[in-house]
């Protein structure tokens, strides 16, 4: 009787233990590997030996082209799509529990879209006016105005419904996609590949100057946003049953609201709408190792990392020595998920709910 | 004669859509009692229930816990001093039935009250008779069994005031009587318990008092012996109405009236 009724929770605490060891034993397996292929293979050994130089504890130096490849090129790059990965995953994570509905994401809500409205103004027109910091203070801009708007606009009396949230997000989506398009026809050819290449979402011009720029908006948003974990498991339960378990409903909305914002602005000002990692990845999870936040939320981020690394090297190898712009891959993965989850949604709940 | 109160609601008017749906109702839930509200559909039962939660704010008339105003509460103290079982339990993530009681115990993490967390999620539920679905993931579950877990979810809570709308709507027979079971325990124990019910048979069985809701107003509140008298519910649920008496226990038993033609077919045939 009583194994019988403790299973269940105690296999979902070895579920999770084990995903959060085998994602991040695949990460640094993957950050390694990441770093050794390419257009200029770098041995592991020698990766090992170079990392162990820079340390100061032994090792030995490579030579001029294979030192600056691994240091200026590979490991920023490396770095990027970790932090931009997490930061996806972890706002993917923190929406469907504010919304409390599997189907929204920075994306679909079109937090992204409004992060790259910011960008692409600052991109477009040059704006140097917070140093590396300008393109992510204009996405963060963007993105807060962005989702502070979604959220006002779809508040009904009592609260965000979720089908109006949805469809708002479709409205601020189109208008995000004018302004880019205004933007984009009225800066100059240089300017406008620019922003082309920066939109399909890509690593490729990962400098460690741009991982600094991203850094604290995304460190900032990974470090608090598991402090919500728990009030966003009694979110679950509905607004008032939150309420009265003592989570002041609006204040936590508004707060994880920020975090989205910062989270997807570290993202998008450096790689562009990177669409789906924060829709798959938490849906992922939750079906492996349960829905309880304290594990999702860390998890998401981890989880987030992989996926973005993994396909990053993917782009950049698969087509060799062309490189697949990095959006176009995780879209072509992710969309034809997102329209199972949506079957599977409405079969479920016969609808939105 | 003087009574721990828990919760009072005096001479509130509330507007709900437009619609004025509390007029001027008063009513007080006692520490050690369980108090039973009941009336016809749209009578305004669970707005009063919201109301005394501090779920809603009167538009005029007073609300206290404790004997403090209600706005002058934090939302976290409420939620030390009252639980609240929703008419209708929901849940957006596949949580199990075991993690959905154990958010009942949210309130009193970080406080010396949260090292008796698992005992008191296991004790509450043994008590609603759900501990061999702890493990299954709360939608699955079927409508009853999702109301007696909800009811764990709040008794988990450890309030001194259990503020339950409709616990019994999803029930079987047995279950309707183990949560009233419940109810007279918590209330044996010193809590204040009150309940929405829709069967007045179980609100005579089970209650203390029993406050009848009209319109918005308390027609009458008092023990069930005192207030279910035919004239008064006849008029109240716009029934005709027997109120009779349990054989073998002082009880009012409630019977609508019922012509003898209304009687299925195949008696009279």
């Amino acid at each position: 009787m009583t194994t019988l009724a403790t299973r269940p929770p105690r296999t979902r605490t070895g579920a999770r233990a084990g995903t959060v060891l085998a994602m991040a034993i695949a990460l640094a397996v993957l950050a390694a590997a990441s770093a050794a292929l390419g257009a200029f293979d770098i041995p592991l050994a020698d990766l090992a030996g170079s990392a162990l130089h820079r340390l100061g504890l032994g090792g030995r130096e490579l030579d001029r082209v294979a030192e600056s490849v691994l240091w200026n090129v590979r490991l920023p790059r490396v770095a990027l799509a970790v932090l931009v990965g997490a930061s996806l995953g972890c706002a993917g994570a923190l929406m469907q529990g504010v919304f409390g509905n599997p189907l929204a994401d920075p994306g679909t809500i079109g937090v992204s879209s409004g992060a790259a409205v910011g960008a692409v103004t600052a991109i477009g027109f040059g704006a140097t006016a917070f140093g590396a910091w300008t393109v992510p203070a204009f996405a963060f801009t963007g993105g807060l105005v962005t989702v502070g708007g979604v959220y006002l606009l779809s508040r009904g009396e009592g609260g965000t419904r979720v089908v109006g949230l949805i469809l708002t997000g479709i409205a601020v989506n189109a208008f995000a996609g004018a302004l880019i398009g205004l933007v984009m026809s009225t800066v100059d050819n240089a300017r406008l590949t620019g922003i082309t290449f920066w939109q399909l979402g890509s690593m490729a011009q990962a400098t460690w100057p741009k991982v600094l720029a991203v850094l604290p908006c995304a460190l900032l948003g990974l470090i608090v946003a598991p402090r919500y974990a728990r009030r966003l498991d009694l979110l679950a339960l509905g607004e008032r049953p939150a309420r009265h378990l003592g989570v002041d409903v609006e204040r936590l909305r508004l707060t994880l609201i920020v975090l989205v914002a910062l989270l997807t602005a570290a993202a998008v000002s450096v790689s562009g709408i990177i669409g789906f990692v924060g829709l798959v990845v938490p849906h992922l999870l939750r079906m492996i190792a349960g829905p309880g936040h304290r594990f999702l939320i860390p998890g998401s981020a981890l989880g987030g990392a992989l996926v973005l690394l993994t396909a990053d090297l993917a782009a950049r190898t698969l087509a060799a020595p062309a490189e697949l712009p990095l959006g176009v891959l995780t879209a072509l993965i992710g969309s034809p998920f997102f329209f199972w989850l949506l079957r599977a949604t409405r079969a479920k709940s016969g609808g939105w709910g | 004669m003087t009574h721990t109160e828990l919760a009072a609601a005096v001479d509130v008017t509330l507007t709900l859509g437009g619609r004025e749906v509390l007029r001027g109702a008063s009513v007080d839930v006692r520490a050690g009692e369980v108090l039973a509200l009941v009336g016809p559909n749209g009578a305004g039962k669970s707005t009063l229930l919201a109301a005394l939660a501090a779920d809603l704010r009167p538009a005029s008339g007073t609300v206290r816990l404790a004997g403090r105003e209600a706005r002058a509460w934090r939302v976290a103290e409420l939620a030390r001093h009252r639980a609240v079982l929703p008419q209708h339990p929901a849940l957006t993530f596949p949580f199990t039935a075991a993690e959905v009681v154990a958010m009942g115990r949210a309130p009193w993490a970080r406080t010396p009250m949260a090292e008796a967390d698992g005992a008191i999620v296991a004790a509450c539920l043994a008590d609603c008779e759900v501990a061999e679905l702890a493990g299954r993931p709360f939608a699955e579950l079927s409508g009853g069994e999702k109301a007696r877990v909800a009811l764990a979810r709040v008794l988990a809570q450890r309030t001194a005031l259990l503020m339950l709308d409709e616990p019994t709507a999803a029930l079987d027979l047995r279950h309707q009587e183990l949560v009233m079971r419940v109810c007279r325990e918590r209330a044996g124990a010193g809590d204040g318990v009150v309940v929405v019910l829709h069967d007045l048979g179980l609100a005579a069985a089970h209650c203390d008092r029993v406050a009848v809701l009209r319109e918005g107003a308390i027609a009458a509140c008092g023990p069930p012996r005192e207030v279910f008298t035919p004239a008064l519910l006849s008029e109240v649920y716009r029934q005709p109405v027997d109120v009779l008496t349990h054989p073998a226990r002082d009880e009012p038993i409630v019977l609508p009236v019922r012509s003898p033609r209304t009687a299925p077919l195949g008696e009279s045939a």
